[in-house]
């Protein structure tokens, strides 16, 4: 191998020594970072600049220079309401319905998933037998396309589904399930738990593992009961990185789209839409197609996004320090 | 050695070049089919491309989805097909490329009449537009079902409430799960609205909160209220998703179903002599219509294409009568085209209720209201259905009192109107 890469390495060694002796040992860097830097620009960087353009336009038209400059009137119509717990009194109610639907979905979905997760890793950290078998049974659903969790959940749900010909042979009854609001969004929070648990499971179980045996022999020595030993050994020592997998959840749970959308296309009325279908429905699936709106909603997104992604920093940081 | 690479580099030049000049004529068509048309497109093109040999159809087969959501984009864009076929008629007319320049306007409009303006917007009132598939909206009846409960089926003239009653005895007494439903679609319930008095046209434009809208919106959330229409339907979906219920009329669940003409194939290849089906147009309103609402698709030409006179070749050729007539026969569809319509279509490989069926939904076209025809045309329709399922839905569940959601897509309309103009 290396009598390959060697003539290579004096190949490329040449111009490179040129280059680092022109711009010094401290600029070189940016010659490697380049390729990363033109890529990040074009394809992260770049459509953010232009999606904070297009959120102050107006029209219908794709083409930037056709449209009309209308400075901050998109986050306007966004944000007059009479009051913002009524999204009836809201002049674009659908936004808020969303934002709604998504705060309580991200609570709901992300109280669940933590708690099942810390259970299911707690039950996985201990000897039990088949073990290895029940942490990929747990970690499978993972795997799943999100359409394909969302498919398999419908054909389960539907009105002449597997639940309902199951209630309806033990006597109990079906029920449509997916034409009733309430019912729809609990599904929705479920399904979505069940698809990612076994992620942060497995998060938590690294975290469990890396609790020092002798702490849990000391507690046994001084004869602590169960409960005392998760309450005062594992979850202090557990809590950075189950603060980790909250922030990722909640990160996760603002941008929930795909599975829901396939799951029930964000009905019945506006009970399981969310913000991100907000934006794609007023931006790409509609008509006319409001790209400066659903700019200026994304942008709002991003805030709340930018402000999730900071306190995981943080929470790294705190946790390296310590 | 030197000038034997300099001559082969300079064959391979000159071939190049040959190669490209006999493809200059490559004319992309964007095609999606309800049942089998770009099949036969493909197959009556290639007749064509013999005919022509300087003319090189490429169809590219599409979902409809794409048609909808991506060549809007694509136009804009400039990276769009030099031909698609279309249902957003009015919709995308800033882009067509004019063949009035390239046809025979006398024949087109002998040919194509009024559906010629759906094609047309403002001051853009050229030819654009050969409409290949006329599609109307109208109800299929479980005849069986009617026949098993004792039933009369409601005749010529019946209204949406003969029919309501008619269907929830029928349902109650064979145990059938709903006794109507109809297509989740802004165009689908256009019709009845229109039967109910809607304008959509009204004095100060378009509307979707006249007297008449309101009615038909009352009576239509009733029904889902008391179980006279399947709430899976329009209930199940979010947003302005299209859902139908042709699973439900063909599994014997349902006894009255308004859909359009489009659904014949299904009906015809999926319920075989499992119960027996049949055509029976639209209900009559009080707003005294008893109208459906017209549709379907078009063959267009883009102005940004390269090849204007190749395009417009194409489209002419499939707007000729005999291949327009062999087109119709073939794909099953009603023709819009005036002289293939009166001379009659015999259809090809389909059962003699098919048959009826379709000849039942060409029968219903006189009936189509003036509103229902301008709606069609109207380039803002695509805006007005989306805003009336979305705004109809939440009625429906209850996030909305129908008050609400009229006054809700008169706003909606305003918006859209006033990001368009």
């Amino acid at each position: 191998m290396l009598q390959i890469i060697s003539p290579i390495m004096r190949v490329i060694e040449v111009p490179m020594l040129a280059l680092q002796r022109m711009l010094g040992t401290n600029k070189i860097a940016w010659v490697f970072l380049l390729p990363n830097l033109i890529l990040f620009g074009l394809f992260a960087f770049l459509p953010v600049i232009l999606n904070v353009f297009y959120a102050m336009t107006g029209g219908d038209n794709v083409l930037l220079e056709a449209r009309p400059f209308v400075g901050a009137q998109n986050f306007g119509t966004l944000t007059e309401c009479d009051n913002f717990l009524d999204p009836n009194t809201c002049r674009e109610d659908k936004f808020w319905r969303a934002v709604w639907n998504t705060c309580w979905f991200v609570v709901l979905q992300v109280g669940f998933m933590v708690g099942f997760s810390l259970l299911t890793a707690i039950i996985l950290n201990r000897d039990i037998r088949a073990r290895g078998f029940f942490r990929s049974v747990f970690f499978f659903p993972v795997l799943l396309s999100p359409v394909v969790v969302a498919l398999i959940w419908k054909w389960i749900l539907q009105r002449e589904g597997v639940l309902n010909a199951f209630l309806d042979w033990t006597g109990v009854g079906g029920y449509n399930w997916l034409v009733d609001a309430n019912w729809a969004f609990t599904w929705a929070v479920f399904i979505s738990v069940w698809a990612h648990m076994g992620f942060y499971t497995l998060i938590l179980l690294a975290g469990l593992q890396a609790i020092p045996r002798d702490v849990y022999e000391a507690a046994m020595m001084d004869r602590a009961n169960p409960w005392r030993t998760f309450r005062r050994i594992t979850l202090p020592l557990l809590s950075p990185t189950m603060l980790v997998v909250v922030v990722l959840a909640l990160i996760k749970g603002v941008q929930t789209f795909d599975e829901v959308y396939a799951f029930t296309g964000g009905g019945p009325g506006t009970a399981t839409t969310f913000i991100i279908q907000y934006i794609y429905e007023e931006g790409f699936a509609g008509a006319p197609r409001l790209f400066g709106l659903a700019a200026a909603a994304s942008l709002l997104v991003a805030g709340v996004l930018v402000v999730l992604t900071l306190i995981q920093l943080w929470i790294n940081r705190r946790n390296v320090d310590g | 050695m030197t000038s034997k690479i300099m001559m082969t580099t300079a064959l391979a030049g000159v071939l190049g070049l040959a190669a490209s000049m006999a493809s200059a004529q490559e004319v992309r068509f964007m095609c999606y089919s309800d049942g089998n048309e770009c099949e036969v497109y493909d197959d009556v093109l290639s007749r064509f491309e013999a005919d022509n040999p300087g003319i090189d159809v490429v169809i590219d087969v599409v979902p409809y989805q794409a048609i909808v959501e991506n060549l809007p984009v694509q136009l804009a864009a400039g990276t769009g097909p030099d031909i698609a076929k279309v249902t957003d008629l009015g919709g995308l007319n800033e882009y067509y490329l004019d063949l009035t320049d390239y046809v025979d306007t006398d024949y087109w409009d002998a040919s194509f009449a009024d559906t010629l303006n759906w094609y047309r917007v403002g001051d853009r009132q050229g030819y654009y537009g050969m409409h290949s598939q006329l599609t109307i909206t109208g109800a299929f009846a479980n005849a069986t079902l009617f026949e098993q409960a004792g039933v009369e089926l409601p005749g010529a003239g019946a209204t949406w409430d003969d029919w309501a009653a008619a269907s929830r005895a029928v349902a109650e007494a064979t145990g059938t799960d709903f006794p109507m439903a109809i297509d989740r679609s802004g165009h689908r319930v256009a019709g009845p609205a229109v039967s109910y008095g809607a304008a959509l046209n009204g004095p100060d434009g378009p509307t979707l909160s006249d007297d008449g809208f309101a009615a038909f919106a009352t009576q239509f959330v009733a029904w889902h209220d008391d179980g006279t229409i399947a709430r899976d339907v329009w209930a199940g979906q979010g947003g302005s998703t299209y859902r139908d219920a042709a699973q439900e009329f063909i599994n014997g669940e349902l006894v009255f179903y308004y859909s359009g003409s489009w659904q014949v194939g299904r009906m015809d290849e999926n319920v075989g002599d499992f119960f027996d089906w049949q055509v029976v147009g639209s209900p009559c309103g009080p707003g005294g219509a008893c109208s459906g609402m017209p549709g379907g698709a078009g063959i267009v030409g883009f102005e940004q294409t390269e090849h204007p006179e190749a395009v417009a070749a194409v489209i002419d050729y499939l707007a000729s009568e005999e291949i327009y007539a062999e087109v119709t026969a073939r794909t099953r569809n009603l023709p819009a085209h005036l002289g293939v319509a009166s001379a009659g279509v015999e259809y090809e490989g389909v059962s003699p209720a098919a048959q009826a069926a379709l000849n039942g939904f060409a029968a219903a076209l006189p009936d189509v209201a003036p509103a229902a025809f301008w709606y069609q045309g109207y380039a803002g329709n695509r805006a007005m259905y989306g805003i009336t399922v979305e705004r109809l839905s939440q009625a429906i569940v209850g996030e909305l009192s129908v008050e609400e959601a009229v006054a809700r897509m008169e706003e909606d309309l305003a918006a859209a109107m006033a990001e368009t103009n």
